[in-house]
């Protein structure tokens, strides 16, 4: 009551005050945010774009005019050469550096890392958010705790035990590897998103008539399609990106190189032009660009829910 | 009401999947619950022995093999039953370079975690509010995040070389160095600034400012959902009482993003701790950056030397484990208060 009457009693001299306070500390903070926004958001989008930026127009320039020019940020059309990525992409029997035969190969483990993940980890995570069963708790903390797991611990055993069974040096070792330390978190995301999901649906089926697996296949599974799809991108992604491993399993086979690994090793060697080796960035970079602008949506939503905590 | 409709035999219905586990089973549902723990056990199995055998496995043989004198070379003859002693422990603990590698690790991890939040926490806060091409920003904000770590690198390594780079190259021209600056290869530099000299780690920051850069899409996707689900009425309403756009974020927006960003920390922390791919490609260990890992790596991989390897990783691990029981030890008895 006696507030009401106060604002009631204020209210004449309100229209004066906004006049006398144009300058005020608030007028003053909002103007400056306003600049500082932009200038901030120039400054990220130059952060984050003119590294990838600058690896294009290196792989497209000629090596003795970027060594001659080193600060030059942009190349006439006319000047584009494309000899970097023929050299990059040729075998090593032709005078290249046979980065075709190294994605190749990170193909194959990629695409392979996905499908077997995804086969391990589908029913495991409808197993873990939809059924009752002794260990459910601890399995899902054991899975929580693998994936925060320093993998460089891991390391150690796995190539001692690889060297010892002879698996080093195969890519079935690192196909191995990879899916075992993936399909933690692969299971983490999905649950998440199995949780999401009304019961109700499956119960339904289930009057019908419908067995386990029959709800599996023809309820859950095309509900859980979008995740499972952004599981799919971001499990190749690692897969993809992956060198640890790579780097510890194939280094002396130079014909089973994943493309990081093959980047990363003649990287070192002062042979080879630094613009082929551009070159070859951007194909390593490429199929992971693509990827996630395709499916930038549905991938930020997939890492969030990998990592919230559930 | 599809629930009653379920169960025809007039048990109660099948447990929800939020339940918890060990509810007292009734009579009637003992069959129905015996037969999905055998489902839940039946489809989870695949996984659990994956894990089990690739996982838990090899970190207990860690454990032991950190105890053994095992070397790559006479790798054939080691099995469980070795000789054990605590030899590998007691040359890392008393060889100066694993207690300044730990040092170089921590102050690594707490400025690369410290400074990969904050960028984020400034990039959510400037993508805030909606614009022409936001979601173009957006997606491009986390270019770095999920952009293969060899290429990034290599590109990082390029452009702050001392010969060709263009960083060094504007940086001449535009600020005035003197002489290039070896980013990736010099341990430390004197800097004056208004007549003051200090002596700059140089090569370490640059890892710092590389792990920063990469990480901090990570935090800004986390802070721009947490934002986004931000309540728009409580800063409304402080508006109105006359807040000014820092007091609205110090006092409204802030205190909502603090379990966001404790998590992240967690998160970040833990990663940066272990990382080996960004300074083994940037550095190789070298020039005051030589991490714990990398010395693992070298342990394992240069000098063949496998107990000094698991023994360097386990201690790795219980350090990290220490902290982190640590930090949420203290996170929850603030929760508590609160």
């Amino acid at each position: 009551m006696t507030a009401a009457t106060d604002v009631d009693r204020q209210a004449p001299s309100t229209p004066t005050r906004p006049v006398a306070r144009t300058w005020s500390r608030d007028a003053v903070e909002t103007q400056v945010f306003r600049v500082l926004r932009r200038v901030v958001i120039a400054f990220l989008l130059v952060i984050t774009l003119f590294p990838f930026y600058y690896m294009v127009l290196l792989s497209l320039r000629p090596l003795n005019e970027v060594v001659q020019d080193p600060g030059a940020l942009w190349v006439g059309p006319s000047e584009v050469i494309l000899d970097s990525y023929d050299s990059v992409l040729a075998g090593a029997d032709e005078g290249g550096q046979g980065f075709l035969q190294f994605m190749r190969n990170s193909g194959v483990v990629a695409f392979s890392t996905v499908a077997l993940t995804l086969l391990v980890a589908i029913p495991g995570a409808y197993a873990v958010s939809r059924l009752q069963f002794f260990g459910r708790r601890q399995i899902s903390g054991l899975f929580l705790a693998v994936y925060l797991f320093p993998s460089i611990l891991l390391a150690v055993p796995l190539f001692v035990f690889f060297t010892r069974i002879g698996l080093r040096g195969s890519l079935v070792g690192l196909l191995i590897v990879y899916v075992s330390q993936i399909v933690a978190v692969s299971i983490y995301m999905l649950r998440n998103y199995f949780d999401t999901i009304p019961v109700s649906l499956e119960e339904a089926a289930a009057i019908d008539g419908c067995s386990r697996i029959g709800i599996m296949r023809r309820i859950s599974l095309p509900l859980a399609l979008p995740a499972i799809m952004a599981n799919a991108l971001f499990v190749f992604m690692i897969a993809w990106n992956e060198f640890l491993f790579a780097l510890l399993f194939l280094v002396e086979e130079r014909s089973r190189w994943t493309v990081s690994l093959g980047l990363s090793q003649l990287a070192g060697s002062i042979e080879i032009p630094t613009t082929v080796l551009m070159a070859g960035s951007v194909f390593v970079t490429l199929p992971i660009i693509i990827i996630f602008f395709a499916s930038e949506r549905l991938l930020t939503e997939g890492l969030t829910a990998g990592a919230e905590k559930g | 009401m599809s629930q009653q409709l379920t169960d025809v035999s007039g048990a109660p219905p099948p447990p929800l999947p939020d339940q918890p586990a060990g509810r007292p089973t009734r009579r009637g549902s003992g069959r129905r619950a015996r037969a999905e723990a055998r489902a839940g056990l039946t489809l989870i199995s695949p996984t659990l022995v994956i894990v089990v055998v690739m996982v838990v496995l090899p970190i207990l043989w860690t454990v032991s093999l950190a105890f053994q004198n095992i070397r790559l070379l006479n790798i054939s003859t080691a099995g469980v039953f070795g000789s054990y002693s605590f030899d590998n422990f007691e040359g890392i603990l008393t060889s100066g370079g694993f207690w300044v590698s730990l040092r170089t690790t921590l102050i690594y991890s707490v400025l690369g975690t410290a400074s990969a939040i904050g960028l984020g926490l400034v990039a959510a806060l400037a993508l805030r509010s909606a614009f022409r091409g936001r979601t173009f920003v957006r997606a491009a904000m986390l270019l770095p995040y999920v952009a293969p770590v060899v290429a990034v690198t290599y590109v990082w390594t390029t452009m702050l070389s001392p010969q060709f780079g263009v960083v060094n190259y504007w940086g001449e021209r535009l600020l005035g160095w003197d002489n290039p600056i070896a980013f990736l290869s010099q341990r430390s530099d004197q800097v004056s600034l208004f007549g003051i000299s200090v002596s700059l780690p140089t090569a370490l920051l640059t890892v710092i400012a590389f792990e920063a850069w990469r990480s901090f899409p990570f935090a800004f996707l986390f802070l721009t959902a947490r934002l986004a689900a931000a309540p728009e009425t409580l800063e409304e309403a402080a508006r109105v009482d006359g807040a000014t756009p820092t007091q609205r974020f110090r006092y409204i927006v802030l205190p909502q993003l603090l379990p966001t960003i404790a998590v992240l920390s967690v998160l970040r922390f833990i990663w940066t701790f272990n990382s080996f791919d960004d300074i083994y490609l940037l550095t190789g260990g070298g020039a005051g950056t030589d991490v714990i890992s990398v010395r693992v790596f070298n342990a394992l991989v240069a000098r063949g030397d496998i107990g000094a390897a698991s023994a360097q990783a386990l201690v790795l691990a219980v350090i990290l484990a220490g902290m982190v029981v640590l930090y949420l030890k203290r996170f929850a008895r603030q929760e508590e208060q609160a």
